[in-house]
C-alpha cells in the first residue's frame, strides 16, 4: 500500500513491502481460502437437503422466475465492474464513480430480493429452524449474501477513497481486489444457482 | 438485559483450586505491572513490543505466548495425572467431574491451538525471513493484526477459567453434546469463539508467508534453494490455507445450532452430527501436519548443522513433505472408523493412512544418511533430534496399527490413542519446536542458552515421556478408555502411579528450562555470540548478526546454492565488508494490530455472554480501526545510510574485522573466534 504512496524511492525494489503485485497475489490465496468455505457449506446443503423433517423441500418453495431475476442483478453488475475496471486502467475518474454506482445499485438489488426471499420464507414457518434442509439452504445462500454485504460497504469505501484521493496506484490496487471478489461472489452464485435452486425445483 | 446472561454467579466462588489460581494470576500480574511501572518501561514495551511490526519480534512475543500456555495446559496435565492416580478403588479423587471434564477439554484446546501453533508460527516468524533472506514478511501489518487476534483468543480461554466456565466436551466438541440442549451454559461458547478468532489469525499468517516465500526470496535463490525449514513451513502453510476455513465453516454451522436454533448437527429436524466429525477431522487431520513438518524441518536443520554435512536428500524431502501434505488430506475418516461406513470405505482410510508412513519413513532415512559418518556435536538441538528419532518412530509405528480398522474397533477412544497421539505430537512437534527454541535462540537474544541444563531439561523430558506414556499404551490395551474421571480396578492402578511420575519427570523439565532461562540470561556475557554464526551453520540466517538487526540484511544476499551461507563461507565472501550502504525501506509500526485485537476480544466476549451493544461496539471498533490503517499514508520510513552504517560497523568491530582496512574486492578474514567452514559431502 505504501510503494505507491512513494514511488520515487526506487532505491530499493526488493524489498518493498506490500507493493500492489503482492498485495493481489495475497488476494489470491484469500479468496481460496473462502473458496473453501464455500465448498464447506455446500458440502453441507449436499448432505442435508433430504432432510426436511416432514417440511417444505426446494420444490415447494423456490421460485425460479424470482432467482432469475436475482441472477440477472448479479450478472449485470460483474460487467459493470468489468467497465468500472476499464475505465480505472484509462484513468477515466467519472466513469469509474459511476460503473461503480451502478454495479452498487445491481448489488443491493440483489441483496434486497433475497432479503425479501428470506422474509416470506421466514414469515411463513419454513425459517431456519424448521428443518436441516431449511438450517443448510439459509446457512449456504446467506453466507453468500454476507458476502455480497461486505462486497457492497467495500464499494461504498472505494467510491469515497476515489472521490477523496483519485485513481492512485493504491485505489487501482483495491479495486482490482474487489474485482477479483465481485467476480468470485458472480462464480459462487452460479453455482449456488444451479445446485440450490435448479436442482431443487428438478 | 445490559451484561447479557452474565452475573456474579458466572464467578466460581466455590471453586477453591480455581480461586487459588485466579488469585496466584491475579498477584503474578500485579507484580509485573508494578515492576514494569517501577522500572519505567511501559513505554519501551509500546513502541519496541506491542505495536511493532518486526518479524522477529512478533516471532518472540507468539512464543513468549506459546510458554505461557505451555504452563497452564501443563498444570492442567498434571492435575489430570494427580486424579487418576488418587482416584483409584473406589476414591473419588479431588476434582469433581464437572471441573475435571473442563480440564481435559481446556488441556487439549490449549496445548494444540494456543501451545504448539504459536510455538510453531513463533519459529516460522523469526526464521523464515531471514532464511530467505529479506527483510521482513510481505505484510507485516497484517502479521501484527495476526498475533494479536491469537492473543485475543488465548485471553478468551484464560477468562473462561475464572469467569463462567469452559466446554466439556472434550477438545473436538463433538454434537449433539456440544449443542445447545446438552451443553447450555457458556463453556461451548468460549470453546467457539476461541477457535474462530485464533483460526482467523492463523490463516491470516499461512496468506502472508506463502506470499513471502514466492515473492521476496533473495536475489539468485531459486523455489528449490530455499531452506528445508523454509519448505516445511511452506508446505504446512498450503495446509493452512486448505484446511482451516473447513474449520471455520464447521464452527460457524455449529454457533448457528447455538445462537439462532439451526439444525445442521442436532439429534432432531434432520441434522447430522456425523456431517460434524467429518468436517472437524477435515481440518484436524492436516492439522497435526501442520504442527508437525515445521519441526520436521526443524530437525532437518539441525541434523545438517550439528554433523557439519549437506543435509542428505535435499529434494527428497520436499517432495516427502508435499507428499505428507497431500495424504494428509486423505485420512481423514480413520479418527471415526466406528461410524460404520462400510468395509470398503474404511479399508480405503486405512491404507492411505498407512502409506503416509512411507514419505514419512523416507525422512527418517534422510536423517540417518545425513548423521552416517558425520561428526556429531552433542549440543541440545541434536538430543533433542535423536530423542525425536526414536521416539517418533514408535509413535509412527503404533499409528500403523492403529490405523488397521479391526485392530482400532478395539483401541478407539482407549488410552491406546491418547498414548498414540501424545508420542507423535510430543515426541515430534514439542521436540522439534524445543530443538528449533536452543538452536536460533541465540539468533533472536545474541547469546547460547546454557547447555548444562538443556542437556538435563532433555532428559527430564524424554525419560519423563517414556513413563508418563507407554504406561498408557499398557492401559489401552487393558481396556482403559479415555475421559475417565475415576476407576475401579486394581490391574490399571499401577499403571496410573507410573504414568503420573512420569508426568512429574517432565514437570523436573520444565523446571530445568526455566532455570536455563534464568541461568542463560545472567551468564549472557559468557554465553554472547560475537560472530552471529554460533553453530557454524548452513543458511542465511547465520550470516547476520546475532540478534539481526532490525532490517536484518544490510545488503541482500546472493544466493548460489541450497546451502547458501556454508557457500559464501567456501568461497571466502561470508563476511564482505561493504564500501557503502543504501538506504532500506522498511515499515512503520503501528498500534492498530493490537486494537483490533482488544476489539475482537471484546467482540468474542459479548458473543460468548450474549451482551448484543458490547458485540455491536466491538464490530463497529474493528471496521474504524481497518479503514483508520486503509487510509493512512503515514506506513513506512527509510533507514540511512549512515545509520546502517553504524549498526554493521559495530558489528564487524566486535567480530574483530577492521573495517577501515576492508573494501569490497577484498574479502574480511574469517573472524578469530569463528568455527572452520563445514565440509560438504
Amino acid at each position: 500500500m505504501t510503494s505507491y504512496a512513494t514511488p520515487a524511492h526506487g532505491h530499493d525494489g526488493h524489498a518493498h513491502h506490500d507493493s500492489g503485485e503482492q498485495k493481489v497475489l495475497g488476494f489470491w490465496f484469500y479468496l481460496m481460502t473462502d473458496c473453501i468455505l464455500f465448498a464447506t457449506a455446500f458440502a453441507s446443503y449436499a448432505v442435508l437437503f433430504r432432510n426436511t423433517a416432514g417440511g417444505v423441500s426446494g420444490k415447494d418453495i423456490f421460485e425460479l422466475p424470482y432467482v432469475l431475476v436475482e441472477t440477472a442483478a448479479l450478472l449485470l453488475s460483474s460487467i459493470t465492474y468489468g467497465f468500472a475496471m476499464i475505465a480505472g486502467q484509462q484513468g477515466r475518474r467519472t466513469d469509474v464513480l459511476a460503473w461503480l454506482a451502478v454495479t452498487f445499485l445491481f448489488g443491493a438489488a440483489f441483496i434486497g430480493l433475497e432479503l425479501n426471499e428470506f422474509h416470506h420464507l421466514i414469515v411463513e414457518g419454513n425459517g431456519p429452524g424448521a428443518s436441516a434442509f431449511l438450517s443448510a439452504f439459509f446457512g449456504l445462500v446467506g453466507l453468500h449474501g454476507l458476502h455480497v454485504t461486505a462486497g457492497l460497504l467495500w464499494m461504498a469505501v472505494m467510491m469515497f477513497e476515489v472521490i477523496k484521493t483519485g485513481l492512485t496506484g493504491r485505489a487501482l490496487t483495491r479495486l482490482n481486489c474487489l474485482s477479483l471478489f465481485w467476480h468470485f461472489l458472480d462464480i459462487v452464485w452460479i453455482c449456488v444457482f444451479t445446485v440450490v435452486y435448479l436442482k431443487g425445483v428438478l | 438485559m445490559l451484561l447479557g446472561k452474565l452475573t456474579l454467579d458466572a464467578v466460581p466462588y466455590h471453586e477453591p483450586i480455581i480461586m487459588a489460581t485466579m488469585s496466584g494470576v491475579g498477584l503474578i500480574g500485579l507484580v509485573l505491572v508494578a515492576l514494569i511501572t517501577r522500572y519505567g518501561k511501559w513505554g519501551y514495551l509500546w513502541k519496541e513490543w506491542l505495536t511493532s511490526v518486526d518479524h522477529k519480534k512478533i516471532g518472540v512475543m507468539y512464543i513468549a505466548v506459546a510458554l505461557v500456555m505451555l504452563l497452564r495446559g501443563f498444570a492442567d496435565a498434571l492435575m489430570m495425572r494427580g486424579q487418576l492416580a488418587i482416584a483409584t478403588g473406589g476414591h473419588l479423587g479431588v476434582l469433581p467431574p464437572e471441573h475435571y471434564d473442563q480440564i481435559f477439554t481446556a488441556h487439549g484446546v490449549i496445548m494444540i491451538i494456543f501451545m504448539a501453533m504459536p510455538f510453531m508460527t513463533g519459529l516460522m516468524n523469526i526464521v523464515v525471513p531471514l532464511q530467505i533472506g529479506a527483510r521482513d514478511v510481505a505484510f507485516p501489518f497484517l502479521n501484527s493484526l495476526s498475533f494479536w487476534l491469537l492473543t485475543s483468543a488465548a485471553g478468551l480461554v484464560m477468562m473462561s477459567l475464572f469467569v463462567g466456565n469452559f466446554a466439556r466436551t472434550g477438545w473436538v466438541a463433538y454434537p449433539p453434546l456440544s449443542e445447545l440442549s446438552f451443553s447450555p451454559d457458556v463453556g461451548v461458547d468460549y470453546y467457539i469463539w476461541a477457535l474462530q478468532i485464533s483460526g482467523l489469525g492463523t490463516t491470516l499468517t499461512a496468506i502472508n508467508f506463502l506470499v513471502t516465500v514466492l515473492k521476496m526470496r533473495a536475489p539468485g535463490m531459486k523455489l528449490m534453494q530455499m531452506p528445508i525449514f523454509t519448505w516445511t513451513c511452506t508446505w504446512a502453510n498450503v495446509l493452512i490455507v486448505t484446511s482451516f476455513p473447513i474449520l471455520t465453516g464447521a464452527l460457524a454451522m455449529l454457533s448457528l445450532d447455538r445462537y439462532l436454533g439451526f439444525h445442521f448437527f442436532t439429534a432432531e429436524a434432520g441434522g447430522n452430527a456425523m456431517m460434524y466429525l467429518n468436517l472437524f477431522w477435515a481440518w484436524g487431520h492436516p492439522e497435526v501436519y501442520i504442527l508437525v513438518l515445521p519441526a520436521f524441518g526443524i530437525f532437518s536443520e539441525v541434523v545438517s548443522t550439528f554433523t557439519g554435512k549437506r543435509l542428505f536428500g535435499y529434494k527428497s524431502m520436499v517432495y516427502a513433505s508435499g507428499a505428507i501434505s497431500i495424504l494428509g488430506f486423505m485420512v481423514w475418516l480413520h479418527h471415526f472408523f466406528t461410524m460404520g461406513s462400510g468395509a470398503n470405505v474404511n479399508a480405503f482410510f486405512g491404507i492411505a493412512t498407512m502409506v503416509i508412513a512411507v514419505p514419512t519413513g523416507v525422512k527418517l532415512f534422510n536423517w540417518l544418511f545425513t548423521l552416517f559418518r558425520g561428526r556429531l556435536r552433542f549440543e541440545p538441538p541434536i538430543l533433542w533430534t535423536l530423542g525425536f528419532m526414536v521416539t517418533f518412530t514408535i509413535g509412527g509405528m503404533t499409528g500403523v496399527l492403529l490405523a488397521v480398522p479391526g485392530a482400532d474397533f478395539l483401541l478407539h477412544n482407549s488410552l491406546f490413542l491418547i498414548a498414540h497421539f501424545h508420542n507423535t505430537i510430543i515426541g515430534g512437534a514439542v521436540f522439534g519446536y524445543l530443538a528449533g527454541f536452543s538452536f536460533w535462540f541465540p539468533k533472536v537474544f545474541g547469546f547460547k542458552l546454557n547447555p548444562r541444563w538443556g542437556k538435563a531439561a532433555f532428559w527430564f523430558w524424554q525419560v519423563g515421556f517414556y513413563f508418563a506414556f507407554m504406561p498408557l499404551y499398557v492401559l489401552g490395551f487393558l481396556g482403559m478408555t479415555r475421559r475417565l474421571n475415576h476407576t475401579d480396578n486394581p490391574a490399571w492402578t499401577p499403571w496410573l502411579y507410573l504414568a503420573c511420575v512420569g508426568a512429574l519427570l517432565i514437570a523436573c523439565g520444565i523446571a530445568c528450562q526455566l532455570v536455563q532461562l534464568y541461568v542463560s540470561v545472567r551468564d549472557r556475557k559468557q554465553l554472547a555470540d560475537p560472530t552471529g554464526d554460533p553453530w557454524n551453520g548452513h543458511t542465511l540466517e547465520w550470516s547476520t548478526s546475532s540478534p539481526a538487526p532490525f532490517y536484518n540484511y544490510a545488503k541482500l544476499p546472493a544466493v548460489h546454492d541450497i546451502d547458501a551461507f556454508t557457500d559464501m563461507k567456501e568461497k571466502g565472501v561470508a563476511y564482505v565488508v561493504p564500501t557503502s550502504y543504501e538506504p532500506i525501506h522498511m515499515p512503520k509500526n503501528t498500534a492498530v494490530g493490537i486494537a483490533i485485537g482488544a476489539f475482537t476480544t471484546a467482540l468474542g466476549f459479548a458473543m460468548i455472554w450474549h451482551i448484543w451493544w458490547l458485540a455491536v461496539a466491538g464490530l463497529i471498533g474493528i471496521i474504524g480501526s481497518m479503514l483508520t490503517r486503509a487510509f493512512d499514508d503515514d506506513l513506512d520510513y527509510y533507514v540511512q545510510p549512515n545509520e546502517v552504517e553504524a549498526i554493521e560497523r559495530e558489528r564487524f568491530e566486535r567480530m574483530g574485522i577492521d573495517v577501515d582496512a576492508y573494501s569490497e574486492r577484498e574479502p574480511a578474514r574469517k573472524p578469530s573466534s569463528g568455527v572452520k567452514p563445514a565440509t560438504l559431502v
